[in-house]
C-alpha cells in the first residue's frame, strides 16, 4: 500500500486507451464498473479530441457481482461489435474487475466475432502503470497481427538497404507517437518530412492515426524508427528478433541528437556519404543538410543575447526519454548548468541514470512528486523543465518552468506546430526554455525599478499570484492549506515585486526565504540583510545559501553586509 | 410570487428505464468539493491506482501541493493478504496523520476495489480512531462506483457522520448538503431576517463541530442526492421539510418559504423579505432568458441535479425539455420538482449511453447538458453543450444566484452566436 496524493501515471488499462484511441478501426470492450468512464475525459477535454475513445464499458455494479457478470461481458462485447464493426477488438479489464476474474479476454476468445482479429490485454493493475499499459498493449497487438506472417527461425534477416537492389527509396515506420502524448502529432510530422528530406520514405506511423491493416505492413519497412521508446519499445524489439527489422534507437531531440539520429539512420540504410556524413540522398539539391542551416538554435544560443543563459541552474525531471534529452540539450547546447535530473519512469531508469552520472549527478527515479518537489527546492534552480506537476512545483517555489514531457495538460497541446524534434523542434525548445527565463529577468527589472515613482502598485509577477521569491527550504507541508482552501488558490502573498521596501517587509521575506536553523543560529543584520536585497531575486537564495553556509564554517553568528562581501570574494576565487 | 408549488398542476412523467454503459463518475469524485467544506478533514480513498487517477482529473488541477485527500494504493502484497492490508493501512495512516497533525476527522473512503476484496474499512476506522485517542476521528464510508454514483458520495460521506451528531430536541433547522460557504451566510442572514435564529449546516464548516439532531430538528435538503442523510436524519426524530431545491428564483423562494413555514414565520414577513430577492433576481435573469427561451434542451443524467434543473430551466428560462435525464430516480425526494415539470416531460433514470445519444442526435437539441467526456464529441457534431461538473462547483444556489445559473447555461448559445469564421 502506498499513499499518492497526485500521480504521474495512470493505471495501464489508461495506457491501452491511448492506443485504442489512437488508432483508427480499433475499438476497446473494458470490463469496468461505473466511474472508469472518467478516462474519456482525458482525451476529450486535454487532446480536444471530436470524439470519444473507441471504449465500451461495462459499467458493472454491486448487484452484478452476485449474479452473471461474465454474461454481462458477452454481451457488451457483442453489443459492441456490432455497432461500432471494428477492424481489430481489444478486450480487457481494469483494477476492480480483475479481481472478481471473469476472464473477459477468455470469454471474448470463446464467442464468434466473424474473424475479427481479438486481442485478450493482461495488464496487471496493481503493478503497472500507464506507460506499461500502452507499451505492451501495442505490442500485443502488433503481434496478434503479424504472428502468422513471422518467418519460421532460420530464415536469413532482410538487409536494411535492400532498397538500393530494388530500386526504391528506403522506407522506415515511425513507431510510439500515441495521444496523450508530449507532442507527438507535431514530432510526426517534423521527423517526416526531415525524413523525406534525406530520401527515405515513411511506411507506417504507429500507433498514431494506423488502421489494424498498417501494423500488418509493418515487416515491410526496412526499420522501424523507435521515437518514443516509453511505448514503443517492446515493438521494436519483437520486430527485431521476429522480421530481422533493425532499430534505429537515437531519439532525434535536440541538435546533435538529430544529427546523431540522421546518421543512425543514412548509415543503416546504406545512403550516407562515403566519409559517413548525411548526404540528402539524392533529394533536391540545396536542401538543408547541416544543423547550422537547418535550426536556428546553434546560432541563436552562441549569439551575444544569450550570454546570459550561461550556467543558469536547471532542474529537470520527466519521463525518461525527454529527461535525457533536455538534460543533453541544456548542458551542451545552450550552456546551462543542470543541477538535477529525474524521472517516473522506472522502466527506463537506466538510461536516466547513465545521463545523469555523465553530469555528475545521481538520478531521481521516483514517482513521488513531493520527494521531486523536495529536490527542486534544494537544487535552487532558476529554471524548470518538467511535467505539469514540475510547474505546480515552480510556481510554488516561484521558480519559471518549461513542460518538456507527459503528464499533461490542455495548454500542452497547442494550437500552433511546436514539435520537439528535428530541426524545428529545436527551435521550439529554445524559444519555449529561454522565454520563462527571459520573463525571469523582466521580474528583476520590475524589482530594481519597483521604487521609481512611475512604478505602477499591482504589477504582479508573472509566476502567478504572490510567487514567493525562492525559497530553498521550501516546506510544503505547510502550502496550500490553514486557510480555508478555495479553487483560486490560497491566500495570496505579496509578490516581492510590489512589497513595499519597508523593514518589516523585508524581514518577512527574509523568513519565508530561511533555511532550517542549523547547530549554530545565524542571523542576518538589518545591513546585511538590506544589501542581500540589493541582489536580483533569482540569485538571491543562492548567495544567502552561500554566505550561511560560509558564516557557519566561520563560526559567525551574525552576518552582516561584511560578512556577504567577504563570503562573495571567498567564493569568486 | 406568480407560481409556486401549490399551483402547479399534478404531472405524470414517463419514465424511460435504461442500463448500460454509464458515462457518469463514481462517488469519489465528491471528495473535491467536500474536503473543500471541510478544511480539517482528510479524505482518504483505500483503492487502486485508477481512484488516484480519477479524483485526480476529475479535481482537474493540482493547485495544493498536498491537498487533504489522497489514495492508499493497493499492491499486490495487500491483495494477497488481508490482515497485511489492515496493517499496512494503519501504517500509512500513522504516517500520514504525523505529517498532517492539522488534521481532526479522517473519511476512509472505499472504492471498488477495497469493496471486492471485502476490506472491513468500519473495522479499520475503529481501530484506528481508538489508537489515536481522541485526537483524531477516523471514520468510513464508500464512493465505489459498483454502489455509488457522483454526488452519492457526499450522502455516504453525511450518513458516515450521523453516528457523531450528538441527540437534542432543541428547536432548529438544519440545512443538509455542501453550500458554498457565502451561499450559506447568505441563506442564514435571511432566515435571520425571517426571524429563524437556529440554523445549522451539515456537512459544518468543521468537522469536528457537528450539528445536534433530534425532535425539534426540521431539516431542509439544499441538494437533491441526499436520500440515505435525510432518511437516517428523519430516523433520529427529525423532520423533512418538503420543497422543490434552491436552485432558480422560484426554487430559492420557494424552498425558504417552505423553511419559513415550517417555523411558523408570518406569511407577510416572508414576503417582506422574499419579494425584493424575487423581483431582483428575476431582473438578473431576464437577459439569459431572452437566449435560453424557447430552446430545446437534453440533460444527460450525472450529478442528480438534473430534474431541479430542469424544473428551473424551463419554468424561468422559458426553454422545451426533450429528456431529463438522472442517474436514479428518489421519487419522495422529487416529488415537488417532479410536479413542477411541464406534464409528459421525458424523463430517464440510467443510462446506456450509445442509445441515448442516438436520441440525442435524432431530437438534436439546442443545448445538451453533459459530461466532459461527451462535450467536445456533441460539439463537434454541431450540438452545444454544458459541462454538468460545473455545476456541483459553482455557487448556484439562491435567488442571488439564479442570474448566474441562467448564465452558465445561455454562456454556450451565446458564445455561439458570437463566433465567425468566414
Amino acid at each position: 500500500m502506498e499513499l499518492t496524493l497526485w500521480t504521474y501515471e495512470g493505471p495501464p488499462h489508461v495506457g491501452a486507451m491511448r492506443i485504442a484511441a489512437s488508432m483508427e478501426g480499433v475499438h476497446y470492450v473494458l470490463h469496468a464498473p461505473q466511474g472508469d468512464t472518467y478516462a474519456d475525459l482525458l482525451f476529450t477535454m486535454i487532446e480536444r479530441r471530436d470524439r470519444r475513445p473507441p471504449v465500451t464499458y461495462t459499467t458493472f455494479q454491486a448487484r452484478d457481482l452476485g449474479g452473471d457478470t461474465a454474461e454481462l461481458v458477452q454481451r457488451t462485447i457483442a453489443d459492441a461489435v456490432q455497432r461500432f464493426q471494428p477492424e481489430a477488438l481489444l478486450v480487457g479489464e481494469s483494477c476492480t474487475a480483475e479481481l472478481i476474474q471473469d476472464q473477459p479476454g477468455a470469454l471474448a476468445a470463446g464467442m464468434d466475432l466473424g474473424g475479427i482479429p481479438m486481442v485478450s490485454l493482461d495488464l496487471p493493475a496493481y503493478s503497472k502503470k500507464e506507460n506499461w499499459g500502452a507499451a505492451e498493449t501495442f505490442y500485443q497487438l502488433v503481434r496478434t497481427l503479424l504472428k502468422a506472417q513471422v518467418p519460421p527461425p532460420g530464415t536469413p534477416k532482410p538487409s536494411p538497404q535492400r532498397c538500393q537492389q530494388e530500386g526504391r527509396r528506403p522506407r522506415v515506420n515511425l513507431l510510439g507517437p500515441t495521444l496523450l502524448g508530449f507532442r507527438c502529432r507535431d514530432d510526426v510530422k517534423e521527423i517526416t518530412a526531415l525524413l523525406q528530406e534525406h530520401g527515405i520514405d515513411v511506411a507506417v506511423v504507429a500507433p498514431l492515426g494506423a488502421r489494424p491493416a498498417d501494423l500488418v505492413r509493418l515487416p515491410e519497412a526496412d526499420a522501424n524508427v523507435c521515437l518514443y521508446p516509453e511505448v514503443a519499445d517492446s515493438v521494436c524489439s519483437w520486430l527485431e528478433r521476429s522480421f530481422g527489422l533493425p532499430v534505429v534507437r537515437t531519439v532525434p531531440i535536440g541538435i546533435s541528437a538529430t544529427e546523431a539520429f540522421l546518421k543512425e539512420i543514412t548509415t543503416l540504410l546504406g545512403i550516407a556519404g562515403a566519409d559517413g556524413a548525411i548526404s540528402n540522398g539524392g533529394a533536391a539539391p540545396g536542401l538543408p543538410a547541416t544543423a547550422a542551416s537547418a535550426s536556428r538554435l546553434p546560432w541563436y544560443s552562441r549569439s551575444v543575447d544569450s550570454t546570459y543563459l550561461t550556467g543558469k541552474r536547471v532542474f529537470i525531471f520527466g519521463d525518461a526519454t525527454h529527461a535525457v534529452a533536455a538534460a543533453r540539450i541544456a548542458s551542451k547546447e545552450l550552456g546551462f548548468e543542470v543541477v538535477g535530473l529525474g524521472s517516473y519512469s522506472r522502466e527506463q531508469a537506466r538510461e536516466v541514470r547513465a545521463a545523469a552520472k555523465e553530469l555528475g549527478l545521481e538520478a531521481l527515479i521516483t514517482d513521488d512528486y513531493l520527494a521531486v518537489e523536495k529536490a527542486m527546492a534544494d537544487a535552487a534552480p532558476e529554471l524548470v523543465l518538467g511535467t505539469q506537476m514540475e510547474r505546480h512545483s515552480a510556481k510554488r517555489l516561484g521558480v519559471p518552468c518549461a513542460v518538456i514531457s507527459t503528464p499533461l495538460h490542455v495548454q500542452d497541446v497547442p494550437a500552433r506546430y511546436a514539435p520537439q524534434m528535428g530541426w524545428e523542434g529545436a527551435n521550439v525548445i529554445f524559444d519555449s526554455w529561454v522565454h520563462p527565463l527571459m520573463m525571469g529577468l523582466e521580474e528583476h527589472l520590475i524589482g530594481m525599478f519597483r521604487h521609481d515613482f512611475e512604478f505602477v502598485d499591482g504589477h504582479r509577477s508573472h509566476l502567478g499570484d504572490g510567487a514567493p521569491s525562492m525559497t530553498p527550504a521550501a516546506d510544503p507541508v505547510h502550502q496550500g492549506h490553514g486557510a480555508l482552501p478555495g479553487l483560486t488558490t490560497s491566500a495570496p502573498e505579496p509578490a516581492l515585486a510590489t512589497a513595499p521596501a519597508s523593514a518589516g517587509a523585508a524581514t518577512a521575506t527574509a523568513t519565508l526565504e530561511a533555511p532550517p536553523s542549523d547547530a549554530l543560529e545565524l542571523r542576518w543584520s538589518p545591513d546585511g540583510e538590506a544589501e542581500l536585497h540589493k541582489i536580483p531575486f533569482f540569485v538571491r537564495s543562492k548567495v544567502r545559501r552561500n554566505t550561511e553556509t560560509f558564516a557557519r564554517e566561520r563560526g559567525i553568528a551574525l552576518i552582516d553586509a561584511e560578512t556577504l562581501y567577504d563570503a562573495k570574494a571567498h567564493l569568486s576565487h | 410570487m406568480g407560481v409556486s408549488v401549490a399551483d402547479a398542476a399534478p404531472s405524470s412523467p414517463e419514465l424511460l428505464k435504461q442500463s448500460g454503459q454509464r458515462e457518469v463518475f463514481c462517488g469519489l469524485t465528491s471528495i473535491v468539493w467536500l474536503h473543500r467544506r471541510m478544511p480539517d478533514a482528510f479524505f482518504l480513498v483505500v483503492g487502486s491506482r485508477t481512484c488516484a487517477h480519477l479524483v485526480q482529473s476529475a479535481a482537474g488541477v493540482m493547485i495544493f501541493a498536498e491537498p487533504r485527500f489522497g489514495t492508499a494504493i493497493l499492491g499486490e502484497r495487500d491483495l494477497a493478504g488481508l490482515a497485511d492490508a489492515n496493517e499496512e493501512l494503519d501504517r500509512l495512516v500513522r504516517d500520514l496523520l504525523e505529517r498532517r497533525p492539522e488534521i481532526r476527522t479522517l473519511f476512509l473512503v472505499g472504492s471498488c476495489p477495497s469493496e471486492v476484496i471485502k476490506l472491513d474499512l468500519s473495522r479499520a476506522a475503529e481501530r484506528l480512531t481508538s489508537q489515536f485517542n481522541g485526537r483524531v476521528r477516523v471514520l468510513n464510508y464508500s464512493g465505489s462506483g459498483i454502489e455509488t454514483t457522483f454526488t452519492q458520495g457526499e450522502d455516504n460521506a453525511l450518513l458516515a457522520l450521523m453516528p457523531l451528531m450528538p441527540s437534542s430536541n432543541e428547536s432548529q433547522l438544519l440545512i443538509v448538503g455542501t453550500l458554498a460557504d457565502a451561499v450559506e451566510d447568505r441563506f442564514v442572514s435571511l432566515f435571520a431576517k425571517m426571524g429563524i435564529e437556529a440554523v445549522r449546516s451539515l456537512p459544518p464548516r468543521r468537522s469536528t463541530e457537528l450539528p445536534a439532531v433530534g425532535k425539534g430538528t426540521k431539516i431542509l435538503l439544499a441538494q437533491p442526492f441526499l436520500s440515505g442523510t435525510s432518511r437516517a436524519l428523519v430516523s433520529r426524530g427529525a423532520e423533512l421539510i418538503n420543497a422543490p431545491y434552491p436552485f432558480g428564483v422560484e426554487g430559492s423562494r420557494d424552498w425558504m418559504a417552505a423553511a419559513a413555514a415550517a417555523f411558523g414565520v408570518d406569511p407577510a414577513r416572508v414576503a417582506e423579505v422574499l419579494d425584493p430577492l424575487v423581483e431582483r433576481g428575476r431582473r438578473a435573469l431576464a437577459p439569459h432568458r431572452q437566449v435560453l427561451e424557447g430552446k430545446r434542451l437534453f440533460l444527460m443524467p450525472d450529478s442528480q441535479m438534473e430534474i431541479p434543473l430542469a424544473r428551473f430551466l424551463s419554468r424561468e428560462c422559458g426553454m422545451e425539455l426533450v429528456e431529463v435525464g438522472t442517474p436514479y430516480l428518489d421519487r419522495q425526494l422529487m416529488a415537488q420538482e417532479l410536479a413542477l415539470l411541464p406534464s409528459g416531460t421525458q424523463v430517464s433514470e440510467g443510462q446506456d449511453v450509445e442509445r441515448q445519444l442516438e436520441r440525442v442526435r435524432a431530437a438534436r437539441p439546442d443545448l445538451v447538458v453533459c459530461g466532459l467526456g461527451l462535450a467536445n464529441p456533441l460539439e463537434a457534431e454541431g450540438i452545444a453543450t454544458k459541462w454538468s461538473i460545473e455545476l456541483v462547483f459553482s455557487p448556484i444556489h439562491g435567488c442571488d444566484q439564479a442570474g448566474d445559473l441562467a448564465e452558465l447555461f445561455a454562456r454556450p448559445l451565446r458564445r455561439r452566436q458570437l463566433l465567425t469564421f468566414s
